[in-house]
């Protein structure tokens, strides 16, 4: 499986992100600068996370312009898998790509702290290594990452078992706020998944966590 | 020509930012504030363009990225500079 990590101006994960594809896990993966324009030969596209354009006018809006974008929506349309993680969360938001809006955290601040998360479905390239309910432990570090769609869309999501990732219960359970703690979501085809937690920042033991990693595995069909 | 665009949340959008500001007018003592919203306020100029081509391209960018279809309403003027 190659991987293409998409680069724009102000990413800052994406060395993260190449490092557990290049160095943990040994898969061929480039980095694919945004003026590029072609994504025929990955078999799967990683948008990272970080602060593309400075998060000017809203998270993901300016990106969500750049040249790249055209390829990678032809190819999520066509079924290839794309991944975006955090700010890519939010640039796959804007582009139409998944449903529903980003906005600020309930408690107005950035926020940078371990989480947990449940795996939701496993009806996904993302989750079918996973179990249900499975607990993972992974950082989050974001401002804008409380989820909120209208009602409509939060029952198509729940209907269509579009959900892959929720913030745990209780007290420091969902940090941002998220409708129906949502942390991450699917297009309809299931196979563009945007989530706010970094799997890529949880995937050696020397960090902290190695659950991120349970994710890429997935996707890769190693279990 | 200048067009001044406001884009606001939805009704029924949480605006975080907007309740805090609340809170802290309110902890200085200013009261009788029912709600407070915050929203962008965005000014574009326009040279030799008649009024009428101004607000179609003001509208088109607003539809297409000013402003979020799924989270934000937009109103504009068009005013002579």
């Amino acid at each position: 499986m190659h991987f293409a990590v998409i680069v724009f101006p102000g990413s800052n994960c994406d060395h993260d992100a190449y490092h557990v594809f290049q160095h943990i896990l040994d898969v061929p993966v480039d980095f694919v600068w945004h003026k590029e324009n072609d994504l025929k030969k990955f078999d799967a596209i990683l948008i990272p996370g970080g602060f593309s354009y400075g998060d000017y006018l809203r998270t993901g809006a300016i990106a969500r312009f750049s040249p790249i974008m055209e390829s990678v929506i032809k190819e999520a349309k066509a079924g290839k898998p794309v991944f975006g993680i955090c700010n890519g969360f939010q640039i796959l938001i804007e582009s139409g790509l998944l449903p529903g809006a980003l906005i600020i955290n309930q408690a107005v601040r950035f926020l940078s702290q371990n989480v947990t998360l449940e795996v939701a479905t496993t009806d996904s390239i993302y989750t079918k290594s996973l179990k249900r309910g499975q607990r993972l432990t992974m950082p989050i570090a974001h401002k804008q990452g409380n989820y909120i769609a209208d009602e409509e869309t939060l029952k198509m999501l729940a209907d269509e078992d579009r959900v892959a990732f929720r913030y745990s219960k209780g007290k420091d359970g969902n940090p941002n706020g998220s409708m129906d703690r949502i942390s991450g979501i699917m297009n309809e085809k299931r196979n563009v998944l945007g989530m706010m937690p970094h799997p890529e920042r949880a995937a050696e033991s020397v960090l902290g966590s190695e659950d991120g990693l349970e994710i890429f595995k997935s996707m890769m069909g190693i279990s | 020509m200048k067009a001044k665009i406001y884009i606001s949340y939805k009704d029924g959008i949480l605006d975080p930012q907007g309740q805090t500001i609340g809170h802290a007018l309110d902890s200085i003592g200013i009261k009788k504030i029912n709600s407070v919203r915050m929203g962008k306020y965005i000014e574009m100029e326009f040279n030799g363009i008649s009024k009428d081509e101004a607000s179609k391209i003001t509208d088109e960018s607003c539809r297409k990225l000013l402003a979020n279809p799924n989270t934000e309403t937009y109103k504009f003027e068009l005013v002579e500079k």
